[in-house]
């Protein structure tokens, strides 16, 4: 059996946005994609680590918040990209669902590898799905999306509950084309419960430049959060979901 | 046919009516409310009408730079002054502190000096005839008070280790059960006080005891005849109880209008009365008497009053306590029993008058939060909370088991049984200063001087954290007897001559007495500790070997990050001191309590205080009340909230433990419902570990800093400060850049 040790970049006790209710988000270390629009550069290499803990630190961290997390709150495991660690956060979600704490892995899906033990203990996948066409996926993220593909489908095999994500760049995919077609994908997606559009914003330069990274949209603004928002709304007319 | 029968008729029980029991005839009336706002009314015209001519009035005081007009031939007394009105037609509830709105009273029982000094700051000169005589044959509780302070107090006073003591004007912090009037009846009141003077005989054991509260129930039924006075002089009889709920609120305003009237004491608080009222306007609502929208009517105008309620301050108490406050603190809600909250209603239009009236800092809105609260109405507050930023929430859970379910909160934080227990507030002593005390051996670190014997100076080159503790531990009992002293001398005389007679005579005539001690610097002290024991701390030290600033070396935990190390330090150290404090006798047996609450104050606590050893600079401000230094909570708002909710309130810091709380809107969640749902989450959780106040913001700190440089485009910015809300443009700089230097928590 492996160590039981994660590799964490950083720890919100209070997070608000990534799954429901008020919750424990780890972000672990590591990831495989090199996405243009990334903020969190700092969490790209297993070693960038500022933390480690093991899965009882973590039931422990969240034995100390969960006055404040309720009956619908629980635990996110975010990055980096946690299927890095799929073997620290299977035993973490192991651990919590002994203890019915509700689990959800924030992921891009695209790691290559058997995730079906792990998805057993996860109540809800948080899935980003960077580009609908494979030649736009590779442009956006540096790798195909062949991982990606196997993910969902194993996810869907297990009836996963899922929230879907997509950052939204300006002159990349803001226009009505790819909110259709974004529509077209999700519509063979069963078990949907939300969709999201986040706005890209370019508050992480100075965190490229710290970390000595070219930064590959300086010439591209920030989202404006409004269009973002129109854009939402019309995806989820298409979809029909509130 | 059986007394009080029309007033009464309706109401059940019977006990409420043999004896003054305010609690037991709201146990057995009040109808719980557990639905949501939907019922609630927008302000009538002639709301309407009265609060535009008081807009009118604000901002007309706010452009005279605070004060708008001051009674200058007429003293304090609740019979002193002729009726005031806003606009007589449209008020439904009448009356004022003297014969025109915001119109300051002149108070000189509390000490001549501060009165004068603060006509004068304003622009106004006494009557001289009245100045001359006043002076010529009245002792003030001041004079008294300097009369008896030994020198060691002196000194602990001018070296700014006691600050803010109530010993040159009122007080305050005393609650009358105003409903009592209501109830009753002032003639019932004035029949069970007299009952009370039914003695023959002194009791030698207790002879000045004896003596003294013998003399004040007199004036107490004097003081009840002249609030009958008072209120007949605005067209009232209150002799016998409220006979609707126009009256229930008219009567028991009447008697915290006289009490507003007689003191200037720094916090004047109106009680817990939204329920109490319900039960009247239920009452009506059933008759067919009154509308929703005439009821809200009832509650905005009461609101409007409360937010008219001014005493004449020095400059000097402004730089103290920020933004010309006076606490009328309001208590809501809370539980009756495990099941059952007191949320009625009127505890929603209380909270609805912000909405109504704009926000506001006054009355001091107050949630007594419980987890078992109805989910509409913790939903309510909390929508309340983020759009005006004007509420305070303390802990029922954690009050009730020592207080019952009939307290108020006096001020900010302390709790007290309504009319059956009273305070002797006693400010605060300067914990950061009484560390730098035990490090240079009872010499003050800025003026040089030796305040305290017998502790030795410390002269390592780098701080040994047993050694300083030891000395620490030396230092904080003799500053607990001084400071008990200062307090013993305060209240003596304080009784003597300002005594609170309209007050105390809404309290039962054997009254449970407390002695409020309190703390500034408090989480400054702990991170000192933590750095010299966990850091390398080297004094650096003038030519008369005093340390004035300290090289630090190393990291160290701080307070307000969940991090034992260090919050074990400060509960430690603070149960230390409460325990040095309770081990002395108090004045009229009053029991020692002890609050982390600075209000504004530690802006001016940390200007006398010298440099500390956790790198807090010489004159840099202290956290306010029990928060983590600003900046150093960085672990995210639930650890900063799971540090503070540590402190023991029982038998610790019972009269308070006061938590500001900022926190960006979209750290809070996406949209207002979400909001609204994580803020009750965060309430609920740091109330279940058994904290007792916190104050909420929901704002940005680029909002602030725009409101500090435009002031005209905020006119009615609150913000919770500590224990009180303020209008953000009535603070000075000084305390506008240290709000804004504070920890916001926001999205990581």
């Amino acid at each position: 059996m492996k160590k039981d040790e994660g590799f964490v970049t950083d720890i919100e006790t209070m997070g608000l946005v990534d799954g429901p209710g008020m919750r424990l988000v780890l972000f672990l270390s590591g990831c495989p994609l090199r996405c243009v629009y990334c903020h969190n550069p700092e969490t790209w290499k297993l070693s960038d680590y500022t933390k480690t803990l093991s899965s009882q630190n973590v039931l422990e961290l969240y034995n100390k918040f969960k006055v404040y997390y309720g009956e619908s709150g629980g635990v996110t495991f975010s990055g980096g990209e946690p299927l890095v660690q799929a073997d620290f956060v299977l035993t973490c979600a192991k651990l919590l669902k002994q203890n019915n704490i509700h689990t959800a892995l924030d992921t891009s899906g695209s790691v290559s590898g058997d995730f079906s033990n792990l998805l057993d203990y996860i109540d809800l996948v948080i899935l980003d799905i960077k580009a609908v066409e494979d030649d736009e996926y590779k442009k956006i993220c540096g790798k195909t999306p062949e991982n990606f593909k196997k993910f969902l489908t194993v996810c869907q095999q297990k009836n996963k509950k899922l929230w879907l994500r997509q950052v939204i760049v300006p002159n990349i995919n803001d226009d009505d084309k790819h909110i259709k077609s974004l529509a077209n994908y999700i519509k063979n997606i069963k078990n949907v419960e939300k969709v999201e559009l986040l706005p890209y914003h370019s508050l992480a330069k100075s965190k490229y430049e710290k970390l000595n990274i070219p930064y590959r949209l300086n010439s591209t603004p920030d989202m404006d959060k409004q269009k973002c928002a129109q854009l939402e709304k019309k995806l989820k007319q298409l979809l029909n979901i509130s | 046919m059986e007394k009080n029968q029309n007033e009464w008729n309706g109401f059940v029980g019977e006990d409420w009516k043999n004896s003054i029991d305010v609690s037991g005839f709201i146990d057995q009336n009040y109808t719980e409310y557990t639905g949501d706002e939907g019922f609630l009314a927008p302000k009538s015209q002639k709301t309407t009408a009265v609060w535009d001519k008081c807009k009118k009035l604000l901002e007309k005081e706010n452009k005279k730079g605070g004060c708008l007009n001051v009674e200058t031939n007429i003293l304090s007394g609740i019979t002193a002054f002729k009726p005031g009105y806003i606009d007589k037609k449209n008020e439904v509830i009448v009356g004022l502190q003297t014969d025109a709105p915001l119109k300051r009273i002149v108070n000189m029982y509390g000490g001549t000096k501060i009165a004068l000094k603060a006509l004068e700051a304003h622009g106004y000169k006494l009557n001289p005839e009245v100045q001359k005589h006043f002076i010529a044959y009245r002792k003030t509780h001041n004079d008294g008070v300097f009369d008896a302070y030994t020198p060691i107090i002196r000194r602990a006073r001018k070296n700014g280790l006691l600050t803010g003591l109530p010993d040159g004007y009122g007080r305050g912090r005393i609650i009358g059960d105003y409903r009592r009037i209501a109830l009753y009846g002032i003639d019932r009141l004035i029949e069970e006080k007299q009952k009370d003077q039914q003695q023959n005989f002194l009791d030698e054991d207790n002879l000045e005891e004896n003596i003294r509260l013998r003399e004040e129930v007199s004036e107490q039924i004097r003081a009840l005849n002249q609030i009958k006075e008072m209120a007949k002089s605005y067209g009232y009889d209150i002799s016998r109880p409220a006979k609707n709920a126009q009256e229930a609120i008219q009567w028991s305003y009447f008697g915290y209008l006289a009490g507003a009237k007689e003191n200037n004491g720094a916090a004047t608080s109106m009680g817990r009365d939204a329920t109490f009222f319900d039960i009247y306007i239920e009452r009506d609502l059933k008759n067919g008497t009154l509308t929703e929208i005439e009821a809200q009517e009832l509650v905005d105008q009461f609101v409007i009053k409360l937010r008219l309620i001014r005493h004449l301050r020095t400059p000097e108490y402004d730089e103290l306590f920020a933004g010309d406050p006076t606490w009328v603190t309001e208590s809501l809600a809370g539980m009756f029993d495990d099941k059952h909250s007191f949320v009625t209603k009127s505890s929603f239009r209380f909270l609805h008058t912000l909405e109504n009236l704009d926000p506001s800092a006054e009355p001091n809105l107050t949630v007594l939060w419980s987890k078992n609260l109805p989910m509409a109405f913790k939903k309510y507050a909390s929508k309340i909370s983020i759009r005006t930023d004007s509420i305070q929430y303390e802990g029922d859970d954690t009050m009730r088991p020592l207080y019952g379910h009939d307290y108020a909160i006096s001020c900010c934080v302390s709790s007290m049984k309504e009319g059956k227990q009273m305070q002797f507030f006693g400010a605060r002593c300067n914990l950061a200063k009484s560390l730098l005390y035990a490090i240079n051996g009872g010499y003050d670190e800025i003026s040089g001087m030796k305040v305290i014997d017998g502790v030795e100076k410390i002269d390592d080159e780098v701080l040994d954290y047993q050694k300083v503790r030891k000395n620490y531990s030396k230092i904080l009992k003799t500053i607990a007897k001084i400071y008990v002293d200062a307090n013993n001398i305060i209240h003596y005389m304080h009784d003597k001559y300002a005594y609170e007679a309209s007050q105390m005579a809404l309290h039962d005539t054997h009254v449970e007495r407390l002695m409020a001690f309190g703390v500034a610097g408090f989480s400054c002290a702990a991170d000192s500790l933590s750095a010299i024991k966990y850091a390398k701390v080297t004094p650096i030290r003038n030519k008369d070997n005093i340390a004035t600033d300290f090289k630090i070396e190393g990291e160290f935990p701080k307070f307000g990050n969940d991090d034992s190390r260090v919050d074990d330090i400060a509960v430690e150290l603070i149960q230390e001191f409460y325990d040095c404090l309770k081990q002395h006798k108090l004045y009229r047996n009053a029991k020692a309590t002890l609050s982390l609450l600075t209000i504004t104050s530690n802006v001016m606590y940390g200007l006398k205080t010298g440099s500390t050893p956790d790198g807090r600079k010489a004159g840099q401000a202290f956290a306010p009340g029990a928060n983590p230094m600003h900046g150093r909570d960085c672990s995210g708002a639930l650890c900063s909230l799971n540090s503070v909710a540590k402190i023991p309130f029982a038998n610790c810091c019972q009269d308070g433990v006061s938590n500001t709380f900022s926190i960006v809107p979209s750290a809070l969640g996406h949209d207002e419902k979400e909001q609204i749902s994580n803020l009750v989450n965060i309430i609920d959780g740091y109330f279940i570990q058994g904290a007792q106040h916190i104050n909420v913001n929901v704002l940005n700190r680029e909002l602030l800093i725009d409101a500090m440089n435009n002031p005209y485009k905020y006119p009615n910015l609150t913000i919770r400060v500590s224990g009180y809300a303020v209008n953000f443009n009535k603070l000075d700089r000084a305390h506008q850049e240290e709000v804004i230097a504070r920890t916001f928590h926001e999205k990581r």
